[in-house]
């Protein structure tokens, strides 16, 4: 599979990677690997949005993907607003799209959603000017971290195209899986999932994946394993018995790492439960790239924005 | 009184297997006369040239939110939007604020439709008190007040010893209890039909079977008790079927199936990007069970058509998928919509369509009308099959918006509409 790189994106949003073509795709990793050297640099900073304002929206705690996106936007110059804000609805205070609107009247270039339904980000990018970036919509997408993802495998493996990844943990609340899937399937990768089928949504297979009950099967001679965390707050206590029994069963342990290939890559979006779906001597083992997934965050939403932007070809440092 | 004559219609009346050329008399509220040609220099003139008349369109399933809800629906603009849609009765649900559990509520709704003037109204009373599923609600004196069914649609009935007793007690009058099929737990706050389609959005979905466990229970308890049951808007091929056993059985199980569940699948709520005008409950299911569906109405399983017309607000609406109420509005397109796809689609027969709409809801609810007969009461709605029209709800007498179905050009539209002898309906001719 060659995938021709798309000379811009053809939307003003990125609500998720189900629209993206896979040109678009390599063409945000492509300039994504670009962004990586303005880290490198002793001034680490391009003037490539000056001018430009970002409104981090978050109606969801995170500290990972709000820290780098707002790395990204000071990198490109661009000036950040941080809203953190409570869930909407008619009863309880300002709705999502009054909130959405009373912040577009100040004039923001980007708007960066984080939301805990899904949708949320196209509702919005429905009725704003600005772009809306998804950076996480309830069980949905989370596009810059499949992006993320796959800038990683691609900096160690040079291509995506024909490797197996292995994706294992609670699929059914995971919108990490969902956007992985639809990427990596989308640039010619092998996706397999696993995870207790009480936690398996039906026809997650439709979306381009094998899907597996057994951990072990979708582990046995892949090229990447990516671990999910289980989302204890999300659910009660009867999609799955107990976390001692979770770790019995899923998680990565150096034994288990040793079904995959030799070389195989260890990832996790973060924040890890050690312990629980990972064994501290995997996550940081030799084959952990955990981190370095965290310092591709910031080089992927620099692209994201970058590209939003109208921006192509190599940002310059003046 | 004042005499109508409706001349020049084909008309198509199932009950007495009617299908032609023929001028209707209205007199003193009441069908006086049908025959090929009448004469009568007193009456009101209303010519049915190229219109079919058809004993009036009766929708047993709809929500006026009159008490309580009155900023996203009034008995009056309900009953507007009803005649509109040319439907001359509908059924309201009991879920209203104060909740339609007692007389009081009863008489007030049929005093509001009174005052209204256009559509008749039957109200159908809370199964429970308060619709919590403990306690029986006075049934009786709501039948005295006017009530035709019972049903806590809307916060369905969950526990079986209640429901038996429910339909044991319902005998006493004569009167079906409706359910809305669903197992709460089952459908675990699911806010789409669960599938390939909620897996890919990240919605929460709620599994056909939620729906079915529902139906199965409520038709073995219907065989134990002998009482009637109507199956609310029907969207599953598993719930369908277990009423088709049933009813082969001989039990008394009947039910329904609505215009968005057959013209639509859970598909839309992707294409839409998440537009809650695509949410209600049950779900838009998936192509399997819209198929089974369609099935049901052309062989006859499905004993109506019902639009489980829910407005609501549209600020209630502009909220997040998850977040938003459930229900569309469907009284003004429920006739479109059902004629498009039924009869010029997939070739229904008009008579059995109109049967659909008008006599068999009337039957199972032992209301007065869904016939033409001389004597009954002259209830008619006249439908124009070559109207071809896209909706626009801008143009609802409905208080609400909440549409799946803006912007359908759709064919086979409702002309005018007489209650009781009444024109309270006539389509603008542009």
């Amino acid at each position: 599979m060659s995938v021709q790189a798309a000379a811009r994106l053809r939307g003003k949003d990125l609500v998720g990677i189900d629209p993206l073509s896979a040109g678009e795709i390599q063409l945000l990793l492509d300039t994504a690997e670009q962004m990586r050297d303005i880290a490198a640099r002793p001034i680490k900073k391009v003037p490539a949005l000056r001018g430009k304002t970002v409104v981090n929206l978050f109606f969801e705690a995170s500290t990972r993907t709000r820290f780098s996106f707002e790395v990204a936007e000071k990198r490109l110059s661009a000036d950040s607003l941080n809203f953190a804000a409570a869930a909407s609805s008619v009863s309880k205070g300002e709705t999502l799209i009054d909130t959405a609107l009373n912040l577009e009247a100040m004039q923001p270039d980007f708007i960066v959603l984080r939301h805990q339904y899904a949708g949320a980000p196209h509702q919005l990018a429905r009725i704003l000017k600005s772009s809306v970036i998804n950076a996480g919509d309830g069980a949905h997408e989370h596009p810059t971290q499949a992006l993320l993802d796959a800038l990683t495998i691609r900096l160690k493996r040079g291509s995506l195209e024909g490797l197996v990844v292995a994706i294992v943990g609670d699929l059914q609340h995971s919108r990490v899986v969902r956007s992985n899937i639809l990427l990596l399937s989308r640039m010619g990768a092998k996706v397999r999932v696993a995870g207790p089928p009480s936690l398996i949504p039906p026809g997650m297979g439709e979306m381009g994946c094998e899907v597996y009950g057994r951990m072990e099967d979708a582990i046995a001679g892949a090229d990447v394993v990516m671990m999910l965390r289980i989302q204890l707050e999300r659910q009660g206590r009867m999609n799955f018995p107990t976390v001692r029994e979770y770790y019995d069963f899923f998680a990565l342990t150096p034994e288990r790492l040793k079904l995959a290939r030799k070389d195989c890559l260890v990832m996790h979006p973060g924040p890890m439960n050690r312990g629980v779906e990972i064994d501290s001597r995997v996550a940081d083992g030799p084959q952990s790239v955990i981190l370095e997934q965290v310092t591709n965050g910031v080089a992927v939403r620099m692209a994201v924005l970058y590209l939003l932007a109208g921006g192509h070809g190599e940002p310059t440092a003046d | 009184m004042s005499r109508l004559l409706i001349k020049h219609a084909r008309v198509v009346d199932p009950s007495q297997r009617l299908d032609e050329g023929l001028d209707i008399l209205v007199a003193d509220g009441k069908i006086a006369r049908l025959a090929e040609r009448i004469d009568d220099r007193e009456a009101t003139v209303l010519d049915g040239t190229g219109l079919v008349a058809a004993p009036g369109f009766v929708d047993l399933h709809v929500h006026l939110r009159e008490p309580g809800f009155e900023y996203k629906e009034t008995v009056a603009t309900g009953t507007a939007a009803a005649v509109a849609g040319g439907f001359t009765a509908v059924c309201c649900m009991p879920n209203t604020e104060p909740v339609n559990d007692g007389a009081a509520v009863t008489e007030f709704i049929r005093a509001r439709a009174a005052e209204a003037g256009l559509a008749r109204v039957y109200p159908i009373g809370a199964v429970s008190k308060n619709l919590e599923g403990t306690e029986l609600a006075e049934m009786g004196e709501m039948v005295r007040a006017g009530a035709v069914a019972f049903s806590d649609d809307g916060k369905p009935v969950q526990n079986a010893y209640l429901m038996r007793r429910a339909l044991e007690y319902a005998q006493l009058f004569d009167v079906p209890v409706v359910d809305h099929c669903e197992d709460r737990d089952l459908a675990a706050k699911g806010v789409m039909h669960e599938g390939a389609v909620s897996t890919r959005l990240g919605l929460r979905g709620m599994p056909a079977a939620a729906e079915e466990v529902m139906a199965a229970r409520d038709c073995v308890l219907a065989e134990l008790t002998g009482g009637r049951v109507h199956v609310a808007h029907v969207s599953t091929r598993g719930a369908l079927e277990r009423v088709h056993e049933a009813k082969g059985r001989g039990v008394a199980v009947s039910c329904e199936v609505t215009p968005h569940h057959l013209a639509l699948t859970d598909q839309a709520v992707a294409d839409s990007e998440y537009d809650t005008d695509t949410k209600m409950n049950p779900p838009l299911r998936s192509a399997e069970h819209v198929d089974a569906l369609l099935h049901g109405v052309l062989d006859g399983t499905v004993d109506c058509l019902a639009t489980d017309h829910a407005p609501h607000h549209a600020d209630e609406k502009a909220l997040e998928f998850d977040l938003a109420p459930f229900g569309v509005v469907g009284l003004e397109t429920a006739v479109p919509v059902t004629y498009d796809l039924l009869v010029r689609r997939h070739k229904l027969p008009l008579r059995l369509y109109v049967a659909l709409w008008s006599t068999n809801p009337a039957r199972l609810f032992r209301l007065p009308g869904g016939t033409l007969k001389v004597g009954s009461p002259a209830d008619v709605t006249l439908l124009d099959l070559e109207a071809r029209t896209t909706v626009n709800p801008d143009r609802f007498r409905s208080a609400s918006r909440n549409t799946p179905f803006a912007g359908q050009r759709l064919k086979g539209w409702p002309a005018a509409t007489v209650v009781g002898g009444k024109v309270v309906w006539r389509r603008d001719r542009k």
